[in-house]
């Protein structure tokens, strides 16, 4: 025998269910008046700093059918490039930015919509950037646990050939699942949970 | 949103431990059918935390209103209150080290005492309590402690199986410090029969993993004449300690 370390395991995920509304957009599913606003419904306000951009999202199941029972989360730095976080010792943020959303998709189109704005370049290590990126998490039923990926912008070309993140995806062909086309000020971003366009989910 | 000034409190910075993906249920459940056309079946892209991930959203408790930790309460016309049997759930948010996880946002949800959740899509003909939401919230003190009131949801038939019922529980949603310890899961309850039947359940592949899940029945936390109490620790994944790591402080 050597000496415990004293771990505890990650509790196990469990799926969100049908019923993720009730709990994370209760407003959004027909429950008014237990919290005020449903979180994350508002990003920024009329202060915040940055370009104003619209992100369209959509998660496809394995026949190309759009879910819309499901709950995607996003999570960004300001303009400038940094998180809205105590975690965030580089600076401080814009306070006007929250940098996290949460939008339930629609349940007749499948989509969500999230007004925000681009975000400025992070680190990845020391005198490294990586590319303007969104973070996205997503959970519904049949999910068993919460998806990781990311959300970069076409209109980033060379920011996005320099990038570490994308230079670690073996498969090049599979790089653009990663990469939200522009029309007008609005991305569109596709989240394919299966098939030849799979998006690349992390492990991270 | 608000964030919470902790002065005296030096953020912690690391990435964090590894997820342990065989204690997490796989993707591919084709016991849990809805499962099958929603699983990736590509592997993941492994890689370390970026700033990205170790950062993430913190609530401030003053978002909180009186009654959101009151599922009794919360929906219920003044001076009424759900039916069911009246619980009180109580236990600790914790991460991998075992350390407390101080202002973690807990986010519950459930079906009422009869199995039946408050949705349109919803399809069980049990009856809709007019006094119960379904819905609740609390964040984590200082040591991670949190505690809420609720009527102990019902069980019920799912479109599965043909005869496929859940386990009474409620789901939770948990932020912790950084994105990455974003986690949703559900809590069981000790004693109950169905657990072991559950397809939902059965997607965890370690039966130690299930139990983790099982809140259990504390008499000593009770409130005689009032509630029952279930002690449900929830654990999140650690963080590495960054002393002896290259910051990106100054970039
Ligand atoms: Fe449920």
């Amino acid at each position: 025998m050597v000496q415990s370390l004293n771990r505890l395991k990650e509790s196990p995920s469990q799926t969100a269910g049908p019923y993720v509304h009730i709990g994370l957009t209760p407003n959004f599913c027909g429950i008014p008046g237990v919290f005020e606003k449903d979180l994350g419904t508002d990003m920024v306000n009329d202060k915040t700093m940055g370009e104003r951009i619209t992100v369209r999202a959509r998660v496809l199941d394995g026949t190309g059918a759009p879910l819309r029972d499901a709950l995607i989360e996003i999570w960004q730095a300001d303009a400038a490039g940094l998180y809205n976080s105590p975690t965030e010792i580089r600076g401080a943020a814009d306070p006007n930015f929250t940098g996290w959303g949460r939008k339930a998709t629609d349940m007749v189109s499948g989509e969500c919509l999230f007004e925000t704005i681009k975000p400025g370049r992070v680190p990845y290590k020391p005198g490294v950037l990586m590319a303007p990126h969104i973070t996205f998490w997503i959970v519904a039923r049949g999910i068993n646990l919460g998806l990781q990926t990311r959300m970069y912008f076409a209109d980033e070309e060379q920011a996005n050939a320099d990038d570490p993140v994308l230079a670690r995806i073996e498969h090049r062909s599979r790089v653009p699942t990663l990469i939200a086309a522009r029309l007008d000020d609005v991305y569109v971003f596709d989240i394919h949970l299966q098939g030849d366009k799979e998006t690349v989910f992390f492990d991270i | 949103m608000s964030i919470d000034p902790k002065p005296n409190r030096q953020p912690e910075i690391g990435a964090f431990f590894q997820r342990d993906r065989s204690w997490h249920p796989p993707a591919f459940t084709p016991g849990y059918k809805t499962s099958v056309l929603r699983s990736p079946q590509k592997a993941l892209l492994s890689l370390d935390n970026t700033i990205s991930e170790i950062t993430g959203p913190v609530f401030g408790h003053d978002m909180l209103g009186e009654l959101d930790n009151d599922l009794i309460h919360n929906f219920a016309k003044p001076g009424e209150s759900a039916i069911g049997e009246r619980i009180i759930v109580y236990g600790r948010v914790l991460d991998e080290r075992g350390k407390g996880v101080p202002g973690a946002l807990l986010e519950f949800w459930q079906a009422n005492a009869g199995g039946r959740y408050r949705h349109k899509k919803e399809g069980y003909i049990a009856a809709l309590d007019p006094n119960f939401g379904g819905c609740g919230r609390t964040i984590t003190d200082e040591d991670g402690s949190y505690a809420f009131r609720s009527i102990k949801p019902g069980p019920y038939p799912w479109p599965n199986g043909v005869n496929d019922w859940r386990p009474a529980h409620i789901h939770f949603s948990v932020f912790g410090h950084g994105f990455a310890q974003r986690l949703i899961t559900q809590m069981y309850f000790e004693g109950d029969p169905l657990i072991w039947l559950c397809p939902i359940v059965r997607t965890i592949p370690d039966r130690a993993a299930v139990e983790t899940l099982i809140a259990a029945l504390d008499m000593q936390a009770t409130i005689p004449m009032d509630a029952r109490a279930y002690k449900f620790d929830i654990v999140l994944r650690g963080r590495r300690s960054s002393v002896f790591e290259n910051r990106l402080e100054g970039n």
